[in-house]
């Protein structure tokens, strides 16, 4: 029966994936930047889209839990099944630690998070020079580690369709809107 | 009660006096704070300046009578982040090589009840003279005196901030600037 997600886990799944990308491609490129007013706005704009994939982040969580996603083929071998699993869980664990280190970074640079420059959000570490280097550090690494997982990821979903032949990245593709029916060949 | 002990009696109990005379005051440099708060992207940032110099003569009595002059080392400039210190001391903003300081020299002192008075006078920032009022408190304890308060000043006002930084949608017009300092009473 469940052998598909449901179109709600596929939407969050291609906006957190677009979402993912945008803010990854962004913050290679802002980092080294030199100051400017717009160096001070794509940072405010990357911290609000980070703060975004936090939140569909959550939101994902909770409708996993109550939609469980369909199960892996039985013809997958069990070690493949586990790294499957365990690729999925570095995803998730991945997609809550960075926003949470890009958070603490900006605390410890001093400079608050206020989502869309209205919402505050509370500082977590007081104004830290060396803190806020070494989580920098931090959260350049962890996204390194995201793309190299989401890499794998999408190599293996491409394997299962091209070499396995299986419905592994059909299921979470949108579904096309049902064809009209034939009304028979050449006719 | 011989006239000694009477004399001696009141040179114990002087120094338990409260000092309402007039004073000049000399700040305790390491305990002082001159700090500003700016707003970034509609996020409150605060940084402070780490040389300055004051000269004080108050008295609670008659504060109408009372000076202050206040100077600033523009370039002792401390917003947390080496780029952002090197910017702010440019020509843009502070322009440092050209003025090295910031002076404020009061006009007059008004008491608004209890230990809150009012200073007025005229602050001179990048050649540009504007006059100013600073609410602040006054706390004695014997010679040492606190005095504290804030006040907000215009950017613009001052010419600080040029060029691509003149909008205001990325730093905000108004800076409000925080003073704490911890004095004590010379002869």
């Amino acid at each position: 029966m469940n052998e598909r997600y449901t179109p709600t886990a596929v939407a969050l799944h291609w906006l957190m994936a677009a979402l993912l990308a945008v803010l990854f491609g962004v913050g290679l490129y802002m980092h080294d930047l030199p100051l400017s007013p717009w160096k001070l706005k794509i940072f405010s704009w990357h911290k609000w889209a980070g703060v975004t994939a936090f939140l569909l982040v959550l939101v994902r969580f909770a409708w996993r839990t109550a939609h469980r996603p369909p199960p892996l083929p039985r013809s997958m071998p069990a070690a493949l099944q586990f790294a499957a699993h365990a690729g999925h869980a570095a995803l998730y664990a991945l997609m809550v630690a960075i926003p949470l280190t890009g958070w603490l970074m900006s605390s410890a640079k001093g400079i608050q998070t206020v989502y869309f420059g209205v919402l505050p959000i509370p500082d977590l570490l007081g104004k830290n020079k060396e803190l806020g280097e070494l989580l920098t550090g931090v959260h350049a690494w962890l996204n390194y580690l995201l793309a190299a997982v989401v890499a794998g990821h999408a190599g293996a979903a491409i394997k299962h369709h091209l070499i396995d032949r299986d419905d592994i990245l059909m299921r979470m593709l949108p579904r096309r809107p049902p064809q009209p029916p034939s009304h028979g060949e050449l006719s | 009660m011989t006239r000694t002990t009477r004399l001696l009696l009141l040179a114990l109990a002087m120094p338990l006096m409260p000092a309402a005379h007039a004073a000049t005051y000399a700040l305790q440099p390491d305990k002082s704070a001159l700090t500003f708060v700016y707003k970034q992207m509609g996020v409150p940032v605060e940084g402070r300046f780490k040389k300055f110099s004051a000269a004080i003569d108050f008295d609670p009595a008659k504060p109408a009578a009372a000076k202050a002059t206040i100077d600033v080392d523009l370039a002792s400039v401390d917003t947390g982040l080496a780029e952002a210190d090197e910017e702010v001391a440019g020509k843009n903003w502070f322009d440092v090589k050209n003025f090295p300081h910031a002076k404020f020299v009061s006009t007059a002192v008004k008491p608004l009840g209890g230990n809150h008075y009012e200073a007025s006078g005229k602050m001179t920032i990048r050649g540009h003279t504007q006059d100013v009022t600073a609410p602040f408190t006054f706390a004695a304890r014997g010679t040492a005196a606190t005095f504290e308060g804030s006040f907000v000043l215009k950017r613009a006002d001052y010419g600080i901030g040029q060029g691509e930084w003149a909008d205001f949608g990325t730093v905000a017009n108004e800076i409000q600037i925080k003073f704490r300092f911890p004095a004590t009473a010379g002869k």
